[in-house]
C-alpha cells in the first residue's frame, strides 16, 4: 500500500486542525511552527557530511560508525530520532550502496535534512531497486561494470546513510574542508564525492526517469556550506 | 524486550512469504514470496502491518536486513537489494531446497 504523495487533501487537513487547536486555546499561534523549527535545526546535509568528513580522518571512529551508526553519529551530538536505528553502508573500490524507500519516503532526515523531491518520486523508488545501474547513470554517476551495487530499501525502523569514497588528492585537506566536500546526493549514494567542489553554474540535474513527476526544478546539489 | 525471538542467524536461506495482506504491509509487493540471506537482525519493533490498523495489541517481532539477488526478484540484473522485514514475513528455506 504504497501511496502517492500528493499532498493537497492532507495539507488541507492540518491547515484546517492546526486553526481549530488554536480557537480552541490548545495552541498559540507559530506554536507549531517553533516546534516544527526546533525539529529540523540541524537536520542539514552539513551534519551527514561531518560524520563522514570524521570517518575520514579517524580510522576508529569509522569502525564505530559501521559497526553501530546510532551511537556513532551521537558522539558528534547528532540524535536519529528516540528509537530509530541508523546504519551506515561504506563506498569501497568494488562496492556501492544507495538508498530508497520504495514503500514512502524514509529518510535519515536528522543527518541529512529533508529529502530531494526525486527521492519521494515513484519514478526513483520504482527503478532504483530494478536497475540501479541505469539510474545512477542518470544522475551522472557511470560506475565500472564490475561494482557490486547494492539497494538497501528502508522498509522497517532503520534508516540509511551512505559512507562514500574519499576522493583522491585530498590528503592535505582538514577535516571542515573534507565536510565541505560531501553532499546531499553523496550521502545518499546518487553522487560521487568530487575533490574540488567546482561551482555549479546553473547545471541541470538529472531526472530518474521516464515517469518524472512535473515538479519544481530541483536544486542543484546541495553543497555542505559550514 | 528480551522476550523477542530470534530465529534467524545471519547466513541463514529465507523466502518471504507470497501473501497480499488486505491491510498495510511492509512486505513490498515486489519481494514477496522470493528468496533471499539474512545479513543481520537489527532490533525489535511492533510489527507495523497491526499497528497500523489503529489496534494497540501489535506484536513485537526481531527485524532482519534480508539481502535479495536482483535476478530472484526481477529475473535479471547484477545488483543486490536489502529490505528491512519483521519475522513474520519470513521462514527459513530447508536445505534440500536450496
Amino acid at each position: 500500500m504504497s501511496g502517492d504523495h500528493s499532498d493537497g487533501a492532507v495539507a488541507r487537513r492540518v491547515r484546517r486542525l492546526e486553526t481549530l487547536l488554536e480557537e480552541k486555546g490548545l495552541l498559540t499561534g507559530g506554536e507549531l511552527d517553533e516546534t516544527i523549527d526546533a525539529f529540523l535545526s540541524g537536520a542539514s546535509p552539513a551534519s551527514g557530511a561531518r560524520v563522514v568528513a570524521r570517518a575520514w580522518t579517524d580510522p576508529a571512529y569509522k569502525a564505530r560508525l559501521l559497526a553501530d551508526g546510532t551511537a556513532a553519529v551521537r558522539e558528534l551530538g547528532f540524535m536519529e530520532g528516540a528509537y530509530q536505528r541508523l546504519r551506515v553502508v561504506e563506498n569501497t573500490e568494488t562496492t556501492h550502496n544507495v538508498i530508497v524507500c520504495t514503500l514512502c519516503s524514509c529518510y535519515p532526515l536528522r543527518l541529512l535534512g529533508p529529502s530531494p523531491s526525486w527521492y519521494k518520486s515513484e519514478a526513483y523508488r520504482s527503478r532504483v531497486v530494478r536497475e540501479p545501474r541505469a539510474v545512477l547513470a542518470e544522475f551522472g554517476l557511470r560506475l565500472p561494470d564490475d561494482t557490486d551495487i547494492t539497494v538497501w530499501d528502508s522498509s522497517a525502523e532503520t534508516r540509511y546513510m551512505v559512507l562514500p569514497r574519499r576522493p583522491e588528492g585530498t590528503e592535505t585537506l582538514t577535516e571542515e574542508e573534507l565536510a565541505g566536500l560531501v553532499t546531499r546526493y553523496a550521502l545518499i549514494g546518487t553522487a560521487a564525492v568530487q575533490a574540488v567542489t567546482t561551482p555549479a553554474p546553473s547545471r541541470s540535474v538529472p531526472r530518474p526517469g521516464r515517469a518524472a513527476p512535473p515538479a519544481s526544478p530541483s536544486p542543484a546539489p546541495a553543497r555542505s556550506t559550514d | 524486550m528480551s522476550w523477542v525471538t530470534d530465529r534467524f542467524r545471519p547466513g541463514t536461506a529465507v523466502r518471504t512469504f507470497p501473501h497480499d495482506p488486505p491491510h498495510h504491509t511492509r512486505l513490498p509487493r515486489y519481494a514477496r514470496g522470493k528468496r533471499g540471506v539474512v545479513v543481520e537482525p537489527e532490533g525489535p519493533a511492533e510489527l507495523a502491518d497491526v499497528s497500523a490498523q489503529g489496534r494497540g495489541d501489535a506484536p513485537v517481532e526481531q527485524i532482519y536486513a534480508v539481502r535479495f539477488e536482483a535476478r530472484d526478484l526481477w529475473g535479471e540484473g547484477d545488483h543486490h537489494v536489502v529490505l528491512d522485514l519483521w519475522e513474520s514475513y519470513l521462514a527459513e528455506v530447508p536445505d534440500d531446497e536450496r
